[in-house]
């Protein structure tokens, strides 16, 4: 028989799915960080992702940031944005799942992994659609900001996992 | 779906008693910045000064203008307008109609391979040298 999806567990991922959305419009209000060099984030969002990642599991978190995904360019984006988004996030997370199955890095590592390809992957995408490879010359400073924003999104990731596990919410079994 | 996943959780995310891990992500983070470091260096012992500008609107060439002489050049596609301000060897954008003001407050740029890019308008400004080859490949 298929396993069902507890209800616990939808109510979780969907809570968790609206305050990625919650922490993706807060970035998008805030005003750009650095007017220079565009793509500059904290990556809010990928705290919740983080969280999910580690505390549920890997199609859980994918399915979070794809809902997230999908609402936020629907709600505050364009087309043209949902490519960006989607380059970044997918690659983010597919590069998180792995390190995180690899498990060599800590929660940080695997943050910072995926802040840096978050930026490879929406830089590639500007590449291709402007045609211009210059543009991987964002990608010295975007490197550096994003290991910044991924130590911080690490540790805040690291800390509500921790936090979040020894509730009772956690302890009931699936 | 996880079975003893409480069990398994805690020392994942535990930030004492996990050395290895901690030394590994400091290990990666170094190297990152150790990559990016190279990187920026590379770019600013190999730059040489740039000659002339090409403007690209959309991938399609839309002009190439010399840095040696100063001029105004208005990049319009319709409603969006870019322009561009080449004055003593600088080229930099002085207004533009994209909502971003991204490039309009982009430092002015004159070595070869540098560029100022406005994407919500797809204009592209890339500064060329023309003594050598192949400018913008980064060492």
């Amino acid at each position: 028989m298929k396993k069902r999806l507890s209800t616990k567990k939808v109510a979780f991922l969907g809570l968790s799915a609206s305050l990625a959305l919650l922490l993706s419009w807060i970035e998008f209000l805030l005003p750009p960080l650095y007017a220079a060099v565009p793509g500059i984030k904290i990556g809010l969002p990928n705290v919740v992702i983080l969280v999910v990642l580690y505390l549920v599991g890997t199609k859980e978190a994918a399915a979070v940031s794809l809902v997230r995904l999908c609402v936020s360019s629907l709600l505050f984006g364009n087309p043209v944005m949902f490519v960006y988004s989607a380059a970044g996030a997918v690659l983010s997370l597919l590069l998180m799942i792995l390190l995180k199955k690899l498990d060599q890095l800590s929660t940080v590592g695997v943050s910072v992994a995926g802040g840096v390809a978050h930026n490879i992957g929406q830089t590639v995408v500007a590449m291709l659609l402007l045609d211009t490879p210059q543009i991987a010359y964002y990608l010295i400073v975007l490197t550096v900001t994003g290991t910044i924003s991924g130590i911080f999104i690490g540790l805040c990731g690291a800390f509500l996992t921790k936090r979040l596990s020894k509730t009772k919410f956690f302890h009931v079994n699936k | 779906m996880k079975k003893n996943a409480n069990n398994k959780i805690s020392p994942v995310t535990a930030s004492r008693g996990n050395g290895r891990k901690i030394k590994n992500d400091v290990i990666f983070i170094a190297a990152l910045l150790i990559l990016a470091a190279l990187a920026a260096l590379a770019l600013f012992v190999f730059r040489s000064e740039g000659d002339f500008v090409t403007v690209t609107v959309n991938g399609q060439l839309y002009g190439e203008y010399s840095l040696s002489e100063n001029r105004r050049v208005e990049i319009n596609q319709g409603e969006n307008y870019n322009i561009l301000v080449i004055e003593d060897g600088y080229a930099s954008i002085e207004t533009a109609s994209c909502p971003d003001g991204i490039c309009s407050s982009h430092r002015p740029v004159k070595h070869g391979g540098e560029s100022i890019i406005c994407l919500p308008n797809k204009v592209v400004i890339e500064v060329h040298s023309a003594s050598n080859g192949a400018p913008d490949i980064i060492a």
